[in-house]
């Protein structure tokens, strides 16, 4: 379950305590939540492959399981959302690049493996964190630079990540999380625990040259490593086929295989992964090309509509939706109405807000805290700066 | 100046009989006549006329880098690729290591190669083609081969809030690559004629923008196409007291700080050394030698930072004159925070405070 813990505390409780370890306050609205009778699903469309056997498109949900997706991206799109107006009133500082859009990926893959396997990604990171089980306190707190923030504040929205379920972040720089991801997958082979890693790229990432060096080398060495681009089509203002000689990400690989998923449909994500986690621990590394979207611009600074067609954006709003798709097959299920779908959404909304308020009172990060982390404690260099006021650079 | 014979042979690079005085020459014209010919620009603008100018007045020369074709992230390249083609003007792919080596192969066929990173931040993947090849291939072929027609264009520094990953100075990196040139400028009109010098040097050359300053720094810009020598230093502001030394966006909070101390009776001098490698030692030893103190002044981390190298040199060819240890007012020893950037940067006060300690010291 890997959002159960996002329940919030009431507001005025011990705001820096985590809420991970904060038992679930909220109660399911209706007996659906609690359905685990079995609805057997398609698909939305075909997998295609490289040099590997496809999985099926029958999938096996169920009425609890289809609440629970829906539930999860709700809050996810309602998160982005805020943190974007949260951005526009200066609240949060830095650079800052929203997911909505793609969470049927982050939701489709944490249901189809456990919180042993690893994964790591670049800096469109929030709702990864949140799927791996981070809270929206640690979240907003992040995002606004404040102590209690999933990294103390001193990561802000790019730096996410969750040790104790092997999220490993969080990466600036295009690429460089692919090669990591590896290493990763190395050491996990050798602990012989049956875990793999996934690591996440965009597909302006995958013309780096680092995604080939990784590429070799799962190969090569067997790792257990799931390469998955998120292919949202765009890097920055480049659509992927300016970009890309082969925008067909997922037969990148040629000697690793290969599936293109519909990264909108989050059973196909989850049925995707669960094939490419089997096949990872048997024969080494595989890609998932998601193919999904986002809504917003690339970043803050990016409208979002000067290289695409707005018809384009809200065609894919209308046809393809990740949370859409969830609405219709519950109706279609007669599991919930439409007003009680609309009062889940009032509830995300809500959480999401105290979750700001109480963010809000997280203090910032003591002045200190600019010198810590630099060198183990102890271990390092004098850190000194040429300043004679503002910070007295004794240094731990 | 050495030129290669790549270079000389071309017909069209009538600016390479340029010699070091006639650029001075020119650039002692721009500022004569800026006031009267001049528009009001700002730093983006002017980067942005220095390569129309580049683009028409050689016709060897290619505009290239991420989202550059449609003006880049800064507008810095806006219209290039309308005007000249998308053939001369192009966006890469999201691979920094291939820019500079497809720069490099370009430049060693006698092109001017003018090649854009994105963020300084993100030359890093790059390091190696710079400092490995481009830097080292003349030497080693024995003059055979050199990638002259290089420029590496990328702004560097912080913005107040651009976090770890969008605020990096990393001059000091490639000042240890003997082989490149490192430029900044300070201003539209520094920017213009720096960067049409450096794409026209015959010398692989990485140019870095003080992003902070692209919309806010707006000067008088002289509409023609000029150059500002390379390697020269330029005295801001006189002064008796003291000398600062510094470079780029970090020149207007030194002024700031000049402007500061004077009130307290303390009369600086303040130099922009504008070309980092190789330096113009001269213009700093003078000045240095006819004050008697020294401070430098960068945003990237004072260990290892070029104020270093300056302090050494300084110590050693001044060392009778000194008055004062020479003082370094930079970064902190820290990666780039994103908060607290105010503590991490060399700011005005501390400045102050330095040159106040070093004058009374
Ligand atoms: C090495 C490097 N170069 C450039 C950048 C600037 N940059 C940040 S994200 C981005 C586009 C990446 O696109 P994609 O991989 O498709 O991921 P998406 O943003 O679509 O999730 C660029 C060019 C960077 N962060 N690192
Ligand atoms: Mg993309």
């Amino acid at each position: 379950m890997a959002l159960s813990r996002l329940s919030s505390s009431a507001p005025g409780s011990n705001l820096l305590k985590p809420l991970t370890s904060a038992p679930s306050l909220r109660r399911s609205f209706s007996a659906a939540a609690d359905d685990s009778t079995p609805i057997t699903i398609e698909t939305s469309l075909p997998f295609t492959s490289h040099v590997c056997d496809v999985p099926s498109r029958t999938v096996e949900t169920s009425p609890k399981e289809l609440m629970k997706f829906f539930r999860d991206m709700a809050l996810m799109r309602r998160m982005e959302i805020a943190a974007d107006s949260l951005y526009k009133s200066k609240l949060i500082r830095g650079f800052c690049h929203l997911y909505d859009g793609q969470e049927a990926v982050a939701i489709g893959m944490e249901a189809a493996i456990t919180k042993k396997d690893c994964i790591i990604t670049a800096y469109r990171d929030h709702c990864t964190f949140l799927g791996r089980g981070g809270t929206l306190l640690q979240v907003f707190s992040e995002l606004m630079g404040r102590q209690g923030g999933c990294s103390k504040g001193k990561g802000g929205s790019m730096h996410f990540y969750k040790k104790d379920s092997g999220f490993y972040g969080g990466h600036g720089i295009v690429g460089a999380q692919v090669p990591l991801g590896c290493g990763l997958a190395f050491a996990q082979k050798y602990s012989k625990d049956e875990t793999v890693t996934f690591a996440l790229y965009g597909d302006g990432a995958a013309n780096q040259g680092q995604l080939f060096e990784a590429l070799n080398i799962s190969a090569l060495w067997d790792l257990p490593a799931i390469l998955v681009c998120e292919n949202n089509h765009y890097g920055m203002g480049t659509a992927e086929w300016r970009a890309a000689k082969s925008p067909a990400y997922y037969k990148r690989g040629d000697y690793v295989p290969g599936l293109k998923v519909d990264g909108m449909d989050v059973f196909a994500v989850k049925q995707a992964c669960k094939f490419a986690k089997e096949h990872a621990l048997k024969n080494g590394p595989i890609i998932l090309e998601m193919d999904t979207y986002r809504y917003h611009g690339h970043s803050m600074s990016d409208p979002g509509s000067t290289y695409r067609t707005r018809d384009e954006i809200s065609g894919v709003r209308q046809e393809r939706d990740p949370i859409e798709r969830i609405r219709k097959l519950i109706f279609a299920h007669d599991i919930a109405t439409e007003k009680e779908l609309k009062d889940i959404e009032k509830e995300m909304r809500k959480e999401v807000d105290e979750a700001i308020a109480q963010a809000k009172e997280s203090p910032m990060p003591d002045p200190s805290e600019l010198f810590t982390n630099v060198y183990v404690k102890g271990y390092g260099v004098e850190s000194y700066g040429p300043d004679r006021k503002e910070v007295r650079a004794v240094l731990p | 100046m050495g030129r290669s014979s790549v270079m000389s042979r071309s017909r069209l690079m009538n600016w390479a009989s340029h010699t070091r005085r006639s650029r001075s020459h020119q650039y002692q014209q721009a500022f004569s006549t800026s006031s009267e010919t001049g528009k009001s620009l700002n730093l983006y603008s002017a980067i942005n006329q220095a390569l129309h100018i580049a683009l028409e007045t050689d016709p060897r020369t290619y505009v290239f880098g991420e989202d550059v074709g449609f003006g880049g992230v800064f507008r810095c390249t806006t219209g290039l690729a309308d005007r000249f083609g998308k053939k001369r003007v192009f966006n890469t792919p999201l691979c920094e290591q291939g820019i500079v080596g497809f720069g490099i192969g370009l430049a060693a066929m006698g092109n001017r190669a003018v090649a854009e990173i994105q963020f300084a931040d993100y030359i890093f993947p790059a390091f190696d083609q710079i400092v490995n090849e481009a830097a080292k291939f003349r030497y080693r072929s024995g003059n055979q081969f050199n990638c002259g027609g290089l420029t590496i264009r990328a702004p560097y520094g912080a913005v107040g809030h651009g976090g770890h990953y969008h605020s990096q100075s990393p001059e000091a990196f490639f000042c240890h690559a003997p082989g490149i040139k490192v430029v900044i400028p300070r201003s539209p009109r520094q920017a213009k004629g720096l960067l049409l010098s450096c794409i026209r040097d015959p010398n692989p050359v990485v140019f870095f923008e003080p992003k902070w300053l692209y919309r806010l720094s707006v000067e008088e810009v002289p509409e023609h196409d000029f150059m500002l020598p390379l390697s020269e230093a330029e005295v801001i502001r006189e002064g008796n007291d003291i000398t600062l030394v510094g470079w780029g966006a970090q020149l207007s909070v030194m002024e700031q700080a000049c402007l500061d101390a004077e009130k307290d009776g303390i009369s600086c001098e303040l130099i922009d050394l504008r070309t980092l490698i190789p330096w113009d030692k001269d213009t700093v030893e003078a000045s240095v030698k006819k004050t008697g103190r020294l401070l430098i002044s960068h945003e990237a981390p004072v260990t290892g930072g070029f104020g270093a190298e300056i302090a050494a040199s300084i110590v050693e060819s001044c060392f009778l004159r000194l008055e004062a240890p020479v003082s370094r007012v930079c970064g902190l020893d820290t990666p780039f925070p994103l908060v607290f950037e105010p503590f991490y940067m060399p700011t005005k006060n501390k400045i102050l405070d330095a040159i106040k300690t070093t004058v009374n010291y």
